[in-house]
């Protein structure tokens, strides 16, 4: 049975299973760290309890979603020593120096401060509290700096040379850092990981109103969400078509793969939905939009669009896998686009927190982003194949030196782990999202009267005392 | 300026924080099936619950570092001790998680599952990471720039002694910072294990020290030849000097001596080991020099960790102070 792979093929399927697992955290992460910086901040300006209690509600699940980021990324650190032994010798020297710089400017400021930030609330000043989650969230965004900047230099390698030993070393740090897809994989993962996290808050909170829409916890939260919703789709729809073109421009065969063109065309149509069949060279039963793929990529009707036949065959990527994950990227990042818009029609009658239909949509929606993450990430990675570096290091010259069953074996751990692990993380985050928001269901197990504290005519320290009793384990 | 030996003394400071740090949690979760009451099982696990984090970054770093300084060595090592780091990379899942789970399980049977998960987490994340020292010290097999054994070689009666070493003073950090940590009945229980531990690590070190002379030529002949004994003498001698005032300190009860004293105990371990490894980066054949990146990306890296390991080192210690003295069971937001 550990034979079921052969060494590449598995050592790849383990790749893109523990970074597949592994990327949905530290994108929620992303994103919650920044919404919780800015509900303590607006609780810090104004005052509202509201705001504190959405950051507890919240902080709970960051803390869980994070924790499992810091372990599976672990993994992701040592598994490209592990399997990918001779991509780690050649391109060490260059995406080495990219990583460490990860760990010393990201991984050390997100942990360093995470425990003041969950644990240190009743030992250190408001102010200080607050400047720890601000390091923690910053901290997450150098990280997907770092970790973007790395991996475009797969994708578009730039400001290297190759020395006599086979190792790419660098000739302009700027240029391996700054490299040409690097600004727009990052401005587009960075909105995709807001959006991501938006629409998880938003699902969350419109579940929560669609039992009681009176709760002004869930009210809140499904508010910010649509605004997040409304004004970062679009962007995101921009940054994407930005990010589409510079593909165009240093990866032509991705995006004939992307968009199932398999002959090279002036005003090519585009192909919304179809089967591309990589034997034949064509997609069946297609339906598409005449030139509107030329004009997209080219802004001309009559634009030239090189197709999959300009390359030779033994290059291509994966061409429906492509295809398809393309696809349904697109298509939730237009669905997010029309849940923004529906709410913003909603929010001008008034009807926000009454629109049943919008929230029964926003719960449909909770895990979009997650999905859409992962639908774009097998597009740009699988659309790098058969190269680990783009062009110049193949994938099937970048494994270990180890022999099929060790990585078979290793395989079959991790998915085991994985499911085990991160399965019951879910359901404790599922469980965490069911908890109604201002209202803790703690207390109520352990019988102690929600307001125990009542009675005291200072009302705000009655609710401190609430809260830290009733959270407090 | 010799920037390989700048960052072999950097890599080398990383590993060894690593140890200490993430040694002393770790040694919380082997201690944690023999704490029997549950409010000191809470606030075992409370006492690094804020910095296991931090901790572990030091991990990432020594990988991410040798990545980076030494590809060679990362690329030659990690395959050749492929089942012990995939074990660990494992292990430390459970460990981990277990932080945050352990309060979401609202049953008792699923408390006593992720207990065990810490638990078992924490034993096999030490023991791979002792076999993995086991094996790099008995050598590895490399022509040209691959490793060429097989995957089992790292298995070896040396490498599981290795293995049960490291858990035993990963065991003894975590009991000390326990007596330092805590009061009453946990303390006292941690001073008592702590003393037996520290026999067990004592025979331990003498085991591992002299059965590893015969291992590799070279080791033999750093220690022996004339006149590098007089200058290492010090080393088993103050091995000595330091384990009997780790027995002292924790009969007269003190607190954080005995913490401060195993921490200079694996000091010296890893010095001596340094000493033997010195120049080879992997044992026999790969020194340093070999190993390393290019200038260019030593330096750029040196630029950056110059300035940012002191920043971190001063806001972990600022942590660290935040969540000074006993622990205490109102920090907590779960």
């Amino acid at each position: 049975m550990f034979e079921l792979f052969d060494a590449v093929l598995a050592a790849r399927l383990q790749f893109a299973f523990t970074i597949a697992f592994h990327i949905i955290f530290p994108a929620l992460s992303i994103g919650l760290a920044s919404y919780l910086m800015v509900l303590q901040g607006l609780w810090l300006k104004t005052g509202k309890d509201i705001y504190r209690r959405a950051w507890r509600y919240w902080v709970k699940i960051f803390a869980v979603i994070f924790g499992m980021g810091v372990v599976s990324g672990i993994v992701m650190s040592y598994q490209i020593g592990t399997n990918w032994s001779v991509f780690s010798d050649k391109t060490g020297p260059i995406l080495g120096p990219l990583m460490g710089y990860e760990v010393l400017t990201a991984f050390f400021l997100e942990a360093g401060f995470l425990g003041v930030m969950l644990f240190g609330s009743n030992r250190v000043s408001r102010r200080l509290h607050f400047m720890a989650t601000i390091m923690v969230a910053v901290g997450t965004m150098i990280s997907g700096f770092w970790i973007l900047s790395v991996n475009s230099w797969m994708q578009t390698p730039a400001g290297y040379t190759i020395n006599d030993v086979g190792q790419f070393i660098a000739t302009d740090w700027w240029q391996v850092v700054f490299n040409p897809s690097f600004p727009y994989r990052f401005v587009h993962m960075m909105l995709a990981a807001y959006l991501t996290t938006a629409f998880l808050v938003g699902g969350v909170s419109a579940w929560h109103l669609l039992k009681d829409k009176t709760n002004s916890a869930a009210k809140l939260m499904f508010s910010m969400s649509m605004w997040m919703a409304l004004l970062v789709a679009p962007i995101q729809i921009i940054a994407g078509d930005f990010h589409g073109l510079n593909t165009l421009k240093h990866q032509p065969m991705k995006i004939a793969a992307m968009e199932g063109n398999f002959e090279s065309q002036n005003g090519a149509p585009l192909i919304l939905f179809g089967w591309p069949d990589v034997k034949n060279k064509v997609v069946h039963g297609k339906i598409a939009v005449p030139k509107l793929a030329s004009l997209i990529l080219t802004h001309d009707v009559d634009g030239h669009l090189p197709g999959l036949d300009a390359f030779p065959e033994e290059d291509w990527p994966n061409v429906p896998l492509v295809f398809w994950s393309f696809r349904i990227m697109v298509a939730i990042g237009f669905a997010m686009f029309l849940v923004g818009l529906w709410s913003a029609l909603m929010r001008l009658r008034k009807k926000l927190y009454d629109a049943k239909w919008l929230h029964r949509a926003a719960v449909l929606m909770a895990p979009s982003g997650s999905i859409a993450i992962l639908a774009g990430w097998i597009t740009t990675e699988v659309g790098r194949q058969p190269y680990t570096v783009y062009g110049l290091l193949r994938t099937a010259d970048s494994v270990s030196p180890l022999d099929a069953p060790a990585v078979n074996a290793s395989l079959l751990a991790f998915v085991l782990v994985y499911f085990l692990v991160f399965g019951s993380g879910i359901y404790y985050l599922l469980k965490l999202f069911k908890r109604t928001p201002s209202l803790n269901e703690r207390d109520i197990k352990t019988g102690q009267p929600r307001r125990a504290a009542g009675i005291t005519p200072i009302q705000g320290l009655a609710d401190k005392i609430n809260d830290d009793s009733k959270e407090g384990k | 300026m010799d920037y390989v030996l700048i960052w072999a003394g950097l890599m080398a400071f990383a590993v060894f924080a690593y140890v200490v740090l993430d040694g002393f949690d770790l040694g919380i979760g082997l201690l944690f099936p023999f704490i029997k009451q549950p409010d000191d099982k809470s606030n075992a696990m409370n006492s690094i619950a804020p910095f296991w984090d931090g901790n572990e970054t030091w991990l990432v770093l020594g990988g991410g570092g040798l990545y980076a300084t030494f590809p060679l060595a990362f690329a030659i090592i990690m395959p050749a001790l492929y089942a012990p780091l995939i074990v660990m990379l494992l292990a430390l899942i459970f460990r981990g998680v277990a932080f945050e789970f352990r309060w979401r399980a609202e049953t008792k049977a699923g408390i006593k599952r992720w207990d065990l998960g810490f638990t078992l987490g924490s034993f096999f994340a030490a023991f791979s990471q002792g076999v993995a020292l086991g094996a790099l010290v008995q050598g590895i097999q490399v022509t040209e720039r691959t490793y060429v054994g097989g995957w089992w070689d790292w298995l070896t009666p040396f490498s599981l002694v290795t293995g049960f070493a490291v858990v035993i003073g990963y065991a003894l950090l975590g009991a000390t910072w326990l007596i330092y940590k805590t009061e009453g009945l946990l303390q006292r229980f941690c001073q008592h294990t702590a003393w037996k531990l520290t026999w067990a690590l004592g025979v331990m070190i003498a085991t591992v020290s002299i059965w590893m002379l015969f291992k590799q030529d070279p080791y033999m002949k750093r220690w022996f030849d004339y006149p590098n004994y007089l200058y290492l003498l010090p080393v088993p001698v103050l091995v000595a000097v330091l384990g009997t005032y780790l027995l002292r300190a924790l009969n007269k009860g003190y607190e954080l001596a005995p913490f401060l004293s195993v921490i200079a105990l694996f000091a010296l371990s890893y010095f001596g080991l340094c000493i033997s490894f010195y120049p080879n980066i992997v044992p026999p054949n790969i020194s340093i020099w070999q190993a390393a990146s290019p200038d260019s990306s030593l330096k750029f890296l040196l630029v950056g960790a110059s300035i940012l390991i002191p920043v971190i080192i001063a806001y972990t210690a600022y942590s660290y102070w935040v969540f000074r003295g006993k622990v205490n069971s109102e920090d907590q937001y779960h």
